[in-house]
């Protein structure tokens, strides 16, 4: 298992080198001259000539790259160029909840799309099983900003049930420690405060979740009817054993793996959806970090924010790939 | 797909190929028309492609026709789905939409298709260091989540309908490059390729005429399947001002031009998404139809 981890590591480092050069590149390939294009037409020769220089973009390009890896490697993301300050000390809020929002999202759409798929396989062609396709099906062709967007109308505007954007309430802001506001609340120990923090987190964390959850649903379905038809299933409620048992125990165990997978590649479009989410509810994460700074033309910050993201997405794939084990232990490497 | 039997080293092959291949349409069309979901799908995709061809006949009003008087209007039997905040008929702009949506889905797919085809056959059928270097830099281009990948690559070429088009092939490229390497990979090994390749047939001739025509079923099911993600990805573009450009009534757009209009006008922003909706549902049931049909392995 260590040699496997290390092996997995090892093929990680080519991944994340084209990584760095396809996100060095981004600033590099915008046509003209970048730093012109940065600070618009209007801007003098000087601050254009001073940028470039800031930049490093008077340097040969090979120079360039490894003066840009070697930043990466020390921990510097560069400097934002709308704020002035160092991207790798701004970054962390940003993460942090773009990371809650994720986590709850994943939490809502395995918890219902186990539960929906395990349900759909048991009671296969009933009207449940038929229903929870369809739906399904419509949560993988619906947008997700635009379900963000009726979420808010119907359960923000007409019933006024939930908030509609941001991640706590104005009047009583948390107070930080690690930036994650169900955690900090809690260790406040101030209650109110957490379930305003939840409450903040439903309606995004539904639209986040839902193609998630729809894709789920129909993998442990699949995965659930085939796990059902083999011989030790089969023992099992020949021997009487209580059906919750034989579902959550055995078949589950097995038809977990498949599963585990496609968890490990939606979050992934999880991050990517975020933007989305994120842009439409004014959740405060590195997705709309990423997006107020295509406004700004703050190439160094979408530079640092996909690589970010995109090495985020990396490690999780891994920790899915060697979590295969703990759950299937006939996987040998 | 229709082979010329011209002189032909392998000759053989290829004839009995061409009097295959109807009975391949036929049987595919047969196990197609059972799946109602499939038809279903195609339905609705047929329905918007028509409605998008006739956009300019059908439609009651102009793309951008603005009536000051009829601002925001709820659904009627004048205005069906109600008017925007210029006063312009959602329907007509939903109708265009689909020309649009439906363009940008089909081409950039077609642009993925041709590339990831390429770069996919290259890689598979002459291997080594090619190979290693065309599927590394699909790992590359996959740990990056696509629409990421998308809005970086429009940030660097500017917003726009076209630039959108571009960005969403790009980032389809390796899904096709890798299901086109595999099929080759496994074709590579089949009998009639080497005996095509023992009767000395070159290279050329033998992608040409037996490995693309046999990968074709993956393509078509991938293509359609991928014209879903594209669409949903050019209008998340156009939602974030990163695709098309007011007063362009591509769905994305019009959803995020009418957003402040949510609690007056709910409308504004409900009909575009539902187009969104069901063009995509239709790609996905028609596309998964395909594949039960053209590939039955492809099922998960």
């Amino acid at each position: 298992m260590l040699n496997y981890t290390l092996r997995r590591l090892g093929s990680l480092i080519p991944v994340l080198f084209g990584m760095s050069l396809i996100v060095f590149f981004i600033i590099r390939a915008i046509p003209g001259d970048p730093a012109r294009t940065i600070l618009g037409e209007k801007a003098s020769e000087a601050a254009v000539e001073s940028l470039r220089a800031d930049l490093g973009l008077n340097d040969p390009i090979v120079i360039q790259y490894f003066h840009y890896l070697g930043d990466l490697l020390t921990g510097d993301l560069g400097t934002s160029i709308r704020t002035s300050s160092e991207i790798s000390g701004d970054i962390w809020p940003y993460l942090a909840a773009t990371m809650e929002l994720a986590f709850v999202a994943m939490l809502i759409a395995v918890f219902v799309g186990v539960n929906a798929g395990i349900l759909s396989a048991w009671f296969q062609n009933s009207i449940f099983d038929y229903t929870a396709m369809i739906v399904a099906l419509i949560g993988v062709s619906m947008p997700v900003f635009w379900l963000g967007l009726m979420e808010q109308w119907f359960f923000s505007l007409e019933l006024n049930w939930l908030p509609s954007i941001g991640r706590e309430s104005i009047r009583d802001p948390v107070e930080p420690i690690t930036h994650l506001y169900l955690l900090d609340t809690l260790i406040n120990g101030n209650l109110d405060q957490f379930f305003t923090v939840v409450k903040h987190l439903i309606l995004p964390g539904v639209a986040l979740g839902t193609i998630p959850m729809a894709i789920i649903a129909r993998m442990t379905r699949s995965s659930m009817l085939e796990v059902m038809r083999s011989d030790y299933i089969r023992t099992a409620r020949a021997k009487g054993q209580r059906m919750l048992l034989v579902v959550y125990k055995h078949s589950l165990k097995n038809a977990f793996i498949p599963v585990l997978t496609v968890i490990g590649l939606q979050t992934g479009l999880l991050l990517g959806g975020a933007i989305l989410t994120e842009t439409i509810f004014s959740w405060p994460g590195i997705g709309r970090y990423v997006y107020e700074s295509i406004q700004y033309r703050d190439y160094p910050v979408i530079q640092s924010g996909i690589l970010v993201i995109a090495t985020i997405f990396v490690f999780v794939n891994l920790i899915v790939d060697l979590l295969y084990a703990a759950f299937d232990p006939r996987i040998k490497y | 797909m229709p082979v010329p039997a011209k002189k032909d080293p392998a000759s053989h092959t290829p004839v009995a190929i061409e009097e295959e291949t109807p009975s391949i349409i036929k049987e595919t069309w047969h196990s197609f028309k059972k799946n109602r979901l499939a038809l279903a799908g195609a339905g609705i995709v047929s329905l918007f492609i028509l409605l998008g061809l006739l956009a300019f006949f059908i439609a009651p009003e102009g793309i951008n026709e603005q009536k000051n008087a009829d601002r925001l209007l709820p659904p009627s039997s004048e205005y069906w789905l109600g008017t925007d905040d210029f006063g312009r008929d959602i329907f007509s702009r939903i109708l265009h939409g689909a020309r649009l949506s439906l363009t940008v889905g089909f081409f950039a797919v077609v642009g993925s298709c041709i590339a990831g085809t390429f770069l996919g056959v290259i890689a598979g059928y002459y291997g080594r260091w090619l190979d290693t270097l065309i599927s590394r830099m699909f790992d590359i281009l996959l740990a990056f989540p696509s629409i990421l990948l998308a809005i970086a690559i429009v940030a660097i070429l500017g917003p726009s309908l076209q630039n959108a088009l571009i960005a969403i092939a790009i980032i389809n490229v390796p899904t096709f490059g890798r299901i086109v390497r595999a099929k080759v990979l496994s074709l590579k090994e089949e009998e009639y390729i080497q005996a095509a390749l023992s009767v000395g047939m070159k290279d050329r001739r033998i992608l040409t005429y037996h490995i693309l025509p046999n990968s074709l079923a993956p393509i078509i099911v991938q293509g359609t399947l991928c014209i879903a993600t594209a669409i949903l990805e050019a209008a998340a573009l156009g939602f974030l001002g990163l695709g098309a450009q007011a007063p362009q009534p591509e769905w994305g757009r019009m959803l995020s031009d009418s957003r402040d209009y949510l609690q007056q006008a709910p409308w504004t922003v409900f009909f575009p998404g539902i187009a969104i909706m069901l063009t995509v549902l239709g790609f996905n049931l028609m596309g998964d139809g395909l594949r039960d049909a053209l590939d039955p392995k492809m099922k998960e």
